[in-house]
């Protein structure tokens, strides 16, 4: 790592002002930002943690709506967010114990690696990227791998999450780095039903529109027999091929559906 | 009843305390005074002409004391490789310069060029990216065949290609073995990769050099299996330091698994710079940069062959490799595609006629040499590999047509050099039956379908030569050392003892075991018994630990330096007790006199010899103290039949393994504990290269997999119980302790029984699908079953 | 340079550090507590688990200056100050679930981290919370038979010869 100053404000107005440094950067449990550093990509020149925050810490439940704090740990979130089963289900599943006691949901929106479980929730769920300025619809904030709408220093603050009737997240794992090689996270409102894709394209996380509108026509698995995704923008590697990865979308949301 | 004492027992491991106590000693717990810290600026690119090293920014940022290049050490010595082949010609191998620092050009990813040397890691890290470089790109050599093609770039310059050698095996019997295959019946071919695997002991390595200006003397304390075969390929070849000068220590050192057997030139670079700075200096390897510096290990392309006559005997086995050396000959590198693997393709098996031929390839990769079984492994792989898709073929059911072969009169000559001593493999075949539950296996299968899952039984037999290696033999085949080994039994005043041996102990838990062997042979606690090891200060000149040969060789040096410290106490006793030397019997740790009640304790007689003033001065020394070399008279070999059964998912192609039976024949066992966690051990390390491990290198010669992120590592999760058993001793016949070794069979075994249970799945759901390679991961198996 | 203080295993411990001093060296190289271990560099291996205000955390992804204040345990805060085992390690012991020792002091923290969250773990838990700790010696057969054990179930039946 190169050094850098470390900061650890305890407001997130003080966080923001701390973040007004010219090429300071926010730390949430570090636990992508960490081996970054380690490997000499970055070189921030004061990190800014905002693990010290009270105020970004906490999962609520009111009024159909699941409210996280932006520093919440994917293990809280796992443990308190009982009100969206398949949400706590999915935090349970990130990473290994370790990481969840320290990565934070904020911290894992805000980087959105196209192979992160957090984004294919909040994309599935509509959800709302609240932060320091403004608030962002899901639906606005993923642009791409490692692209999001969030502005220099802008902190996620918190994220909402409107709860569906019923709602499946499945995770086939890279069988290295334990992301996913795919993961369909698929929910079901009474506005229909989004189904968002991670891990799979190259473009990051995505929804697949031709199934959430199959789904909303007829809800099982079987309504997705003869849907195909074009493997042309997918991910293609020494884990999986274009095709493996489009087939593995397929074989996930129906398992998903299937779990519903 | 288990037995709780000596020879058979399970006593908890001593060393198993530090450990779990966080009090271990490993390389990197070691910070010397004055310590200064190095940072290896290691290449990018995977061929490349090094036109200029700038180093003079680097050399003024903070903290940095000095940086060598490749400059620094012309007239230091190549780091040497410790075996020749001669290749089927009669010409010995071509072997290159392999330099500490690249000199005029970088032959991989990773390849050293410059040492910075810094005040802390963090410094000389620093400093090091502050190094200009000027190399000039040259395309790689990555793929084995086209790096023989006429005319393919050359790894190395001053070699007239990029073959090591061209090695036939044996080559006189290629005629007939051509012959037979002219007359079999049946043919089966068979082509496969064995797969590039990354050792990946869980500590990466370290070394520390320190040099003491008074004395002249250095020492380098590293992560290494054999300290005094760093001592002398160091200090002979390299740095020209005699062995009286130099110490080299290993202490707790974390998994070697192979990769941590050879001399790296980060050793010889930190024992250098100590004594041109004047300053401890110290180097601790990352992962990823392990990935880059650490030899490899397999990678094999092979074409098999089995020619089989009308009634399914084996007649002919023909196989054809080319294996992938990397840039620069490792230490043992030549030894392990030709006489690890050619030596063992008659497997289990009576197949009369076998011809081998190897071509060892240079490519711009990292080094590749021995890793977990070495060339058995491979052997065993192709073999299994082969005879399963014959029976499939023939429509033989697969353990009918192994046993139909299988050898079953000892001692064996095979066509391949190599004399068996013992063996049952009918015996093991039988157990893996019972353990497997093959007659439960319908309903098994029957289960898994009503979840929508393939199920596939896959099953192997293999044989390893280990217990490495009888010195004259190895010396004639081209090793440039010995491989006995060494133990000194120094028995203490009071009568306790400390062995010091030139076997390692690296996870395999030496300082319970050996001492279990001295406490059975003399009738005392194993808390009696003390190991030393992992010091050339401290013990005998000694080969170190591989191959599965600690006990069968190194305890066998053991067993005979106590037999010598029995005889010499059996004449103090007689001295003692007034007795003829042949009437003294030890037993109980008391000697007595033959038909008599005459007694006296071995703390006795020990007292005696340190305090000798009732004493047969003018027969004997005084002291009780023995060194033993043991050079063994043949390998051993260890054999057995594993079964693996796994499920498929054939949506996604993921592979589960569902139960794996082990039944091994490691001849006497001396703690089964120890026994079964070697076991365990090996077979997930053959399940992670049959499912999850394979080392990916792009056109360019990037490691692609460099890292935990991309390189399947097996977790916990990926594996299950297993069932292993030794029952089936047949004991070595040519040590005294009559072992066989069991460190390399799990991983030699398992590997093969992965794949023929996949391919059986599949097969059983009508997919037309006769081979995958390693590793067998989803994204593959989904590939084949959709063709 | 800025100062650190943190508790370690019950004893106030500080020191100055850099901004980008991680935990597990501050631990290691400062405090001289070796036996906390860095197996990898990006966050898999779990050779350097540590538990931070009662968590199981990887003391390699965490900077010591994030652990202001914190109580922090490690491996050699786990025996009994006259050096007996703890049930989890003993269990390791009596199990034979270590070779080398390199992964053991996370393993065991890990373990304890498991104990404390789901008191009796069944086979498939354990091995799904151990998905965080590399092994390369033991292949975890003996490591799952000892986190059972130290939950106090029968062992005596798994793989019986």
């Amino acid at each position: 790592m190169y050094n850098f100053e470390f900061e650890k404000p305890a407001t997130v107005a003080d966080a923001v002002a701390a973040l007004g440094a010219e090429e300071a950067q926010a730390l949430g449990g570090g636990q992508t930002l960490i081996p970054t550093l380690k490997q000499r990509l970055a070189s921030p020149t004061k990190l800014v943690s905002l693990t010290g925050i009270a105020e970004m810490r906490g999962v609520s439940a009111a009024g159909g709506v699941v409210t996280i704090g932006g520093g919440t740990t994917h293990a809280t979130v796992a443990a308190q967010a009982g009100a969206y089963p398949a949400l706590a289900a999915l935090a349970g599943n990130i990473g290994d114990p370790a990481v969840r006691n320290r990565g934070t949901i904020g911290g894992s929106l805000a980087n959105n690696d196209p192979s992160a479980c957090y984004p294919a929730a909040a994309l599935a769920s509509g959800a709302t990227i609240v932060t320091n300025t403004r608030e962002i619809a899901a639906d606005d904030y993923f642009q791409g791998m490692f692209t999001t709408a969030l502005d220099e220093g802008e902190i996620i603050t918190g994220v909402r999450f409107p709860v569906p009737e019923a709602a499946n997240y499945q995770k086939f794992e890279q069988p290295a780095s334990r992301f996913a090689l795919v993961g369909v996270f698929v929910a079901k409102y009474g506005a229909g039903v989004r189904v968002a894709v991670t891990g799979a394209s190259e473009e990051g996380v995505f929804r697949w529109s031709e199934a959430e509108q199959a789904l909303d026509h007829d809800f099982r698995s079987d309504a997705l027999m003869d849907l195909d995704i074009n493997p042309d923008n997918m991910i293609g590697d020494m884990h999986g091929s274009k095709a493996y990865r489009a087939h593995l979308v397929k074989v996930l949301t129906k398992r998903a559906v299937a779990a519903m | 009843m288990p037995k709780d004492h000596g020879i058979g027992a399970s006593p908890k491991r001593r060393e198993d305390i530090r450990f779990l106590s966080g009090t271990g000693n490993y390389t990197d717990d070691i910070n010397l005074r004055g310590q200064a810290y190095v940072h290896f600026l290691r290449s990018d690119v995977a061929h490349g002409k090094i036109n200029g090293i700038n180093t003079e920014a680097a050399a003024g940022m903070p903290g940095v004391l000095r940086i060598f290049t490749g400059a620094d050490f012309e007239g230091v010595g190549s780091i040497p490789c410790g075996w020749q082949i001669t290749d089927k010609h009669g010409q010995p191998m071509q072997e290159p310069a392999h330099p500490v620092l690249a000199q005029g050009k970088v032959r991989h990813v990773g390849d050293p060029i410059a040492a910075v040397v810094a005040e802390s890691a963090a410094q000389a890290r620093d400093a090091a990216e502050a190094i200009e470089l000027d190399i000039e790109e040259l395309p790689a050599v990555v793929n084995m065949k086209a790096a023989l093609e006429e005319g393919a770039t050359k790894v190395h310059d001053d070699l007239t290609s990029n073959l090591c050698y061209d090695w036939g095996f044996v080559e006189e019997n290629k005629p007939a073995v051509e012959e037979a295959f002219q007359k079999a019946a049946h043919v089966t071919t068979l082509e496969l990769v064995n797969n590039r695997l990354v050792a990946n002991p869980m500590e990466p390595r370290v070394a520390v050099g320190d040099f003491n200006r008074a004395s002249g003397d250095s020492t380098l304390y590293t992560t290494s299996q054999n300290p005094h075969v760093i001592r002398l390929l160091m200090g002979a070849f390299v740095l020209g330091i005699p062995e009286h000068k130099l110490r080299v220590v290993a202490p707790d050192v974390g998994g070697g698994f192979g990769t941590k057997i050879f001399h790296y030139a980060e050793e010889a670079f930190c024992t250098f710079a100590a004594k041109a700075l004047n300053r401890p200096v110290k180097w601790t390897s990352s992962r990823s940069e392990a990935f880059i510096s650490d030899a490899h290990g397999r990678d094999h392309v092979t074409k098999i062959e089995l020619a089989l006559d009308s009634d399914n005997n084996f007649i002919a086995l023909r196989t054809d490799t080319m294996a992938n050396m990397g840039a620069y000959l490792s230490t043992f590198a030549p030894s392990v595609p030709t006489w690890l693997h050619g030596t063992l393709m008659a497997g289990n098996y009576k197949t009369p006629l076998i011809y081998v031929n190897v071509k060892a390839v240079f490519t711009n990769t990292v080094p590749v040499d021995a890793y977990r079984g070495a060339g058995r492994p491979e052997a065993t792989y192709q073999l299994e590999r082969v005879i399963d898709k014959a029976a499939r073929e023939l429509g033989v059911d697969p353990i009918a047509l192994r046993r139909q072969n299988f050898i079953t009169e000892f001692p064996y000559a095979t066509p391949v050099a190599v004399e068996y001593d013992t063996g049952d493999y009918h015996a093991t075949m039988d157990k893996l039956e019972e353990m497997a539950d093959f007659k439960g296996f319908a309903k098994r299968r029957e289960a898994s379908a009503a979840k929508g899952k393939l199920r596939g039984l896959g099953m192997n037999c293999y044989i390893e030569a280990c217990g490495i290696a009888p010195s004259n033999l190895v010396g004639q085949l081209g090793a440039r050392a010995g491989l006995y080994e060494s133990a000194t039994v120094r028995v203490n005043a009071t009568g306790g003892l400390v062995v010091m041996t030139g076997s390692h102990s690296h996870g395999q838990g030496h300082e319970t075991s050996f001492p279990q062997v001295i406490a059975e042979m003399i009738g005392i606690d194993e808390s009696m018994v003390e190991i030393v090891h992992g010091d050339t200060a401290r013990t005998p000149m000694g080969m170190g630990t591989y191959g599965s040969r600690s006990l069968a060789v190194g305890g066998s040096a053991m067993f005979r330096a106590t037999e010598k410290i029995i005889a010499k106490a059996k004449k103090i006793a007689a001295h003692l007790m007034e007795a003829a030397d042949a009437d003294i019997e030890l037993k109980d740790g008391a000697f007595s006199v033959a038909g008599t009640d005459k007694s006296v304790a071995w703390g006795d007689v020990c007292l005696a010899a340190y305090v000798p003033h009732n004493y047969p001065l003018e027969e004997i020394e005084p002291g009780l103290e023995e060194t033993a070399f043991y050079d063994p008279s043949n390998f051993t070999y260890p054999s057995g039949a594993y079964a693996c059964e796994v499920e498929v998912d054939p949506e996604t192609g993921k592979v589960t393994i569902e139960r794996f039976s082990a039944a091994d024949d490691f001849g006497n066992v001396v703690n089964p504990m120890i026994v079964e966690g070697q076991v365990h051990g090996g077979l997930a390390q053959g399940i992670g290269q049959a499912l999850l491990e394979g080392a990916v290198y792009d056109e360019n010669g990037q490691l692609l997999n460099a890292s935990y992120m991309d390189y399947a590592m097996p977790r916990a999760s990926d594996v299950p119980f297993y069932q292993v058993d030794h029952s089936c001793a047949t004991p070595c016949t040519h040590n005294p302790l009559g072992v066989k070794g069991c460190g390399e069979a799990g991983a030699i075994g398992s590997p093969p029984a992965v794949v023929n249970a996949v391919i059986d799945a599949l097969q059983s759901a009508g997919r037309d699908v006769t081979h995958i390679d390693m590793p067998l991961s989803p994204s593959r198996v989904w590939q084949a079953m959709h063709g | 340079m800025t100062q650190v203080s943190m508790t370690v295993n019950g004893v106030a411990a500080s020191g100055d550090v850099e901004g980008r001093t991680l935990l597990v060296s501050f631990l290691r190289d400062q405090l001289e507590l070796t036996g906390t271990h860095v197996g990898c560099d990006t966050s898999q291996c779990g050779a350097c688990v540590v538990h931070v205000n009662g968590e199981a955390v990887k003391s390699c992804t965490m900077l010591a200056l994030e652990a202001e204040g914190a109580e922090v345990s490690t491996i050699e805060g786990q025996a009994a100050p006259d050096g007996t085992l703890n049930t989890i390690q003993q269990a390791f012991q009596d199990h034979h679930g270590l070779q080398c020792g390199f992964c053991t002091p996370g393993m065991v923290m890990s373990a304890a981290a498991l104990l404390k969250e789901n008191p009796k773990p069944s086979e498939a838990e354990i091995r799904d919370y151990l998905e965080g700790n590399i092994c390369r010696c033991t292949g975890y057969h003996n490591i799952v038979k000892a986190i059972m054990a130290a939950s106090g179930q029968d062992v005596s039946a798994i793989a019986a010869e």
